[in-house]
């Protein structure tokens, strides 16, 4: 089991490297550092920028976007999908507006939350979460779905209160669920909020981007889209993942 | 009018759509009777169970229930699977002698094994500890002895019959075997026909002894014996 893992471990890094590699052949050959810098320029800026601070504060900014974004789209979504996934006759009533909510194109939303909103977090901020709900509503729906009668019955048989009914009877079956929305819903939040920052922020690693794109500075763009790509990779590994691991260690261990 | 500590069932009717399942289904239970409910299957002895818990609320009729808990072991043991053997028992009840529950049904020792390591057998006696952990006052169980062993069957059946008597629960018992019902039960009521209708309560203490009784119910309802003999 430890070698396989192991075994797997060397993998990615082995392919990790030849990436690197690649780019670096590919910025050497092409010879034209400003528009493709080899892979320590890129990591030179990165360095340059987070000892300036600058890096550091633009990310801490969109990071604080993303996490408001998330947490509200999880928090309006789960709740509209839980009682869509239970109530057909809300399902009905609501499934139009979500098939138009999810075909919406972001960058409608955001343009219309600015316009009527005015350029303000509350505006960016429920840009990306209007984007964002409605595929947690139809992921959390399906986990709705699929909740065992048998279980709600028991529940009801032996009278549970409402609050240990939901956490110990009903969250545990849509764990995987919310963790599947979870997971999708901070990769579709944070390259949403780049978009938001960019049209429409002062600060934030998509205001950035807008400057260094301004300039044509090739190797800072490389920089803060990787960089930032890397903090969210982080923020799933070290909370979503092992919080996911958590609700399901039942279905693994006996 | 329902004396405050008995179990009332009265169905007028039942129907699944447009089609009757039950007609004039009445019965009454005191503190500390137990009664077995027997029938072939698919005659609607668990829509019978289901509208004494309260379940099923559509049909035409009342059910009175005495105040306090009722514990349920529905046909499948229906244990949450994410939570200890234990735990399940203490979902329902804070506080419950856990162990001396489990022990009582055979399962001493299992409180941190999880439900999808019991077997179908060890899984129906952990919910049967669950009923019972809620002490409560009507206990209903809906084919609790199916997929154990005669042995064990007795022994449950014994279990909960003295528990019955020494904590006053009314027991409506739903099952397809006669030997525990004929062992446990104070009244025998036998559903049959289509829609099915009560058409018999023989109290026990009617006959001199069980074999009495079996001889009885089986010139009445030959159909009990096939169904005595169907496995589970």
């Amino acid at each position: 089991m430890m070698v396989r893992v192991a075994a797997a471990l060397r993998d990615r890094v082995v392919s990790l490297l030849a990436l690197l590699a690649l780019w670096w052949l590919a910025a050497r050959i092409a010879g034209t550092p400003r528009l493709l810098p080899p892979p320590e320029q890129v990591l030179a800026f990165l360095w340059h920028g987070l000892l300036a601070g600058d890096v550091a504060r633009n990310m801490g900014v969109t990071l604080l976007r993303v996490a408001a974004a998330f947490l509200l789209s999880m928090a309006v979504g789960s709740a509209i999908g839980y009682v869509t996934g239970r109530h057909r006759r809300a399902d009905a009533l609501a499934d139009p507006w979500i098939v138009v909510a999810l075909n919406l194109p972001a960058l409608v939303v955001i343009l219309l939350a600015y316009v009527w909103i005015g350029l303000n977090e509350l505006a960016a901020i429920t840009a990306v979460a209007i984007v964002k709900v409605p595929t947690v509503i139809v992921t959390v729906r399906e986990g709705a779905r699929a909740l065992d009668p048998g279980l709600e019955e028991l529940a009801l048989a032996y009278r549970l209160p409402p609050l240990r009914r939901l956490r110990r009877v009903t969250l545990p079956q849509l764990a995987p669920y919310l963790a599947a929305a979870g997971r999708s819903g901070l990769a579709i939040t944070w390259k949403i909020v780049l978009i938001v920052e960019l049209l429409g922020r002062p600060d934030g690693v998509g205001f950035a981007l807008n400057l260094l794109f301004q300039d044509f500075d090739v190797a800072g763009i490389i920089a803060y889209g990787l960089g930032f790509a890397a903090l969210m990779l982080l923020v799933e590994a070290t909370l979503l993942q092992p919080w996911e691991r958590r609700a399901n260690a039942w279905r693994r261990g006996a | 009018m329902p004396g405050d500590a008995a179990l009332e069932v009265a169905i007028a009717a039942k129907l699944y759509g447009a089609r009757p399942v039950l007609r004039d289904v009445r019965f009454r239970a005191g503190a500390g009777e137990v009664l077995a409910l027997l029938g072939a299957s698919g005659t609607g002895k668990s829509t019978t169970l289901r509208i004494a818990m309260g379940l099923d609320t559509e049909f035409e009729g009342h059910v009175h229930r005495p105040p306090g808990r009722l514990g349920v072991v529905f046909q499948e043991p229906r244990l949450l699977p994410w939570l200890s053997t234990a735990d399940n028992l203490r979902l329902v009840a804070d506080g419950a002698p856990v162990s001396d529950l489990l022990a009582e049904v055979g399962l001493a020792g299992a409180e941190a094994v999880m439900p999808r390591a019991l077997s179908l057998g060890m899984a129906r006696r952990a919910a049967l500890a669950r009923a019972l952990a809620v002490r409560p006052t009507v206990l209903v169980l809906d084919e609790p002895f199916a997929s154990l062993d005669a042995q064990r069957t007795a022994a449950l059946a014994t279990l909960v019959a003295r528990q019955a008597r020494a904590q006053g629960i009314t027991v409506l018992l739903a099952t397809h075997d006669l030997a525990p019902a004929l062992a446990v039960a104070d009244r025998i009521l036998v559903l049959a026909g289509h829609p099915a209708t009560l058409q018999a309560d023989i109290p026990r203490t009617e006959y001199p002894d069980a074999a009495a009784l079996r001889g009885e119910l089986l010139a009445r309802f030959p159909f009990l014996e096939s169904v005595a003999e169907e496995p589970a």
